[in-house]
C-alpha cells in the first residue's frame, strides 16, 4: 500500500492534499474518520492521527467535536499557492538539471511546452 | 492498563534471562514486543502475566504487583499457542473455560472470530494444525477483552490470509474497546505498522522504548559517494555501513535536522528512511560480546509524545 520513502503519515497527509487539490473534496466536506483510514491501511490509529494533526496544524483541515475532521474553507487556494511558491524549484529546476545531465537542448524543452499548450 | 517494569531481574538457575530491565508503558496502547530468539520476551511476558515470579526488581500492573495477585490476573491474558491453556480437549472447552475465566469474555465476538478463521467448535485441539492452534488463540486472546492482552508470536503456522484476517481483527476491536496490547514477534516488517510504541529486548536487557514513528524518523540511510558520503556521517551513531564499488551506503540513528539534511543534499548525498525490521537487525545485532550499537542516551526513556 505504501512506498517506503516517507512515514505512512505522511502519505496519508498527502493524499488527502492530493484529493483537495484536484477538486475530489470539497471545502467544509467531511474527511473519513481516523478509524476509517487506521482500518484501509491497516495501521495503528495513532498513526493515523497523527496525519490528521498534522493537516490541521497546516490549516488544510478542521475538527469539530465530537463530529469529525472538515476541508477547510480556503484549503484548496492555500494548498495552490503555496504548490505555486514552489513550483519552480521543485518542478522545474531538477527538470532543467535532468535535462542538462542527459543532453537534451532547453529549446526542445521549450518547444516541447509550446506544443502542449497547442494542442490543450 | 498501565505498565511499571523497574530493575527487573529473571534468573533460571545460572542463566539471567532478564536483566535489570527498566521501562513504563502508559497502557490503552498497541507495543511491539521485539527481540531476538533468547532476548527475554517470553520471560518478560510470563512475569507480566504473573506465571512467573521475579527474582528482583519490581512489575506493577495497573500500579499492583502481579504474582499471585488474582485481582490483577484476572485482568491479564497472555496467549500462547492456542491460548492461555495447555491440554485441552476441544475448541470449545477452550472458550467454556476462557469465559469462566474472563469477566469481559464476548461469546458473540468469539463466534464471529471462529468462523472468519474457518474453526469450528468440535474441532480436537491436539488435532488441529499449528496455525488453527495460532488462530484459536487469537479467537481467545481478543473475546476476552482483558485489559491487558498479550500475544507471543500469535501467528506460528498461520498463512497470510490468516495473520491478515487477525491483524484487522485485531485493530478493529482494538479501536472499538481501547486496552493495552503487547505484540511479540519476528514478522516485524508485517506487524510494524500496527505499534503505536516499540520495545526492543537483547540478551535480556532494554535497548529501547519509543514511538514506533519516531523511531523511525531517526533512522536515516546515507547513499552516495564514498568519500562524501563517510565526510557527512563522520560524528554521528552508524549502524550498519555496506559499500557496493564507489557508491557507499551508510545507516545512520538520530535526528537530522533541516541544516543537515541541506548539507546531504548539496554534497548530492541521498537520504532515505530504514525500515523497522532493519533498524531491529541493527540495533540487536552484535558482533561478538561488542555492545550493540548505542541508541541515543534517551532512548530508554518513556517517550513523552512529542514526535520529532
Amino acid at each position: 500500500m505504501f512506498d517506503d520513502r516517507s512515514p505512512i503519515y505522511r502519505q496519508i497527509a498527502d493524499r488527502i492534499k492530493a484529493d483537495v487539490l484536484s477538486g475530489a473534496l470539497q471545502g467544509d466536506e467531511q474527511v473519513m474518520s481516523t478509524n476509517q483510514y487506521a482500518a484501509f491501511y491497516r495501521i495503528n490509529p495513532a498513526t493515523a492521527a497523527k496525519a490528521f494533526q498534522q493537516l490541521v496544524d497546516e490549516g488544510v483541515l478542521y475538527k469539530k467535536r465530537g463530529i469529525g475532521m472538515f476541508v477547510s474553507p480556503a484549503a484548496r487556494d492555500e494548498l495552490r499557492a503555496r504548490r505555486r511558491e514552489r513550483f519552480f524549484a521543485d518542478v522545474v529546476d531538477p527538470m532543467v538539471a535532468e535535462a542538462k545531465a542527459i543532453g537534451i537542448p532547453l529549446g526542445d524543452i521549450v518547444k516541447r511546452i509550446d506544443e502542449l499548450e497547442r494542442n490543450r | 492498563m498501565n505498565i511499571e517494569v523497574s530493575g527487573l531481574r529473571v534468573n533460571y538457575g545460572d542463566v539471567r534471562a532478564v536483566d535489570d530491565m527498566t521501562f513504563s508503558l502508559d497502557g490503552g496502547k498497541i507495543y511491539g514486543l521485539l527481540g531476538r530468539n533468547g532476548s527475554g520476551k517470553t520471560t518478560l511476558m510470563s512475569v507480566l502475566a504473573g506465571f512467573r515470579r521475579e527474582s528482583g526488581g519490581t512489575v506493577r500492573v495497573g500500579g499492583r504487583p502481579v504474582f499471585e495477585n488474582s485481582e490483577v490476573t484476572r485482568e491479564i491474558c497472555l496467549i500462547r499457542d492456542a491460548g492461555e491453556t495447555i491440554d485441552i480437549d476441544k475448541v470449545e472447552d477452550a472458550l467454556y473455560f476462557a469465559e469462566w475465566l474472563r469477566p469481559r469474555w464476548d461469546a458473540a465476538y468469539a463466534g464471529e472470530l471462529l468462523d472468519r478463521f474457518a474453526l469450528r467448535r468440535n474441532m480436537k485441539v491436539k488435532e488441529m494444525s499449528k496455525g488453527q492452534r495460532s488462530a484459536l488463540g487469537v479467537v481467545v486472546g481478543l473475546a476476552g477483552r482483558s485489559p491487558l492482552t498479550m500475544f507471543d508470536e500469535s501467528y506460528l503456522g498461520m498463512d497470510a490470509p490468516s495473520r491478515y484476517a487477525f491483524y484487522d481483527a485485531l485493530l478493529a476491536d482494538f479501536m472499538e474497546h481501547p486496552r493495552t496490547i503487547i505484540l511479540s514477534t519476528h514478522l516485524i516488517e508485517e506487524y510494524s505498522s500496527l505499534f503505536e510504541e516499540v520495545v526492543i529486548i537483547d540478551r535480556g536487557r532494554l535497548v529501547l522504548h519509543e514511538e514506533s514513528q519516531t523511531l523511525l524518523s531517526r533512522g536515516t540511510s546515507v547513499t552516495g559517494t564514498a568519500g562524501q558520503v563517510e565526510a557527512f556521517t563522520a560524528g554521528l551513531t552508524v549502524l550498519g555501513a555496506k559499500r557496493l564499488g564507489p557508491t557507499a551506503s551508510v545507516m545512520v540513528y538520530g535526528d537530522l535536522d533541516e541544516a543537515m539534511r541541506r548539507k546531504a543534499r548539496e554534497a548530492g548525498l541521498e537520504l532515505g528512511p530504514i525500515a523497522m525490521q532493519d533498524l531491529f537487525i541493527h540495533l540487536t545485532e552484535a558482533s561478538g560480546d561488542a555492545a550493540p550499537a548505542a541508541p541515543a542516551a534517551d532512548a530508554s526513556a518513556n517517550p513523552s509524545g512529542d514526535a520529532r
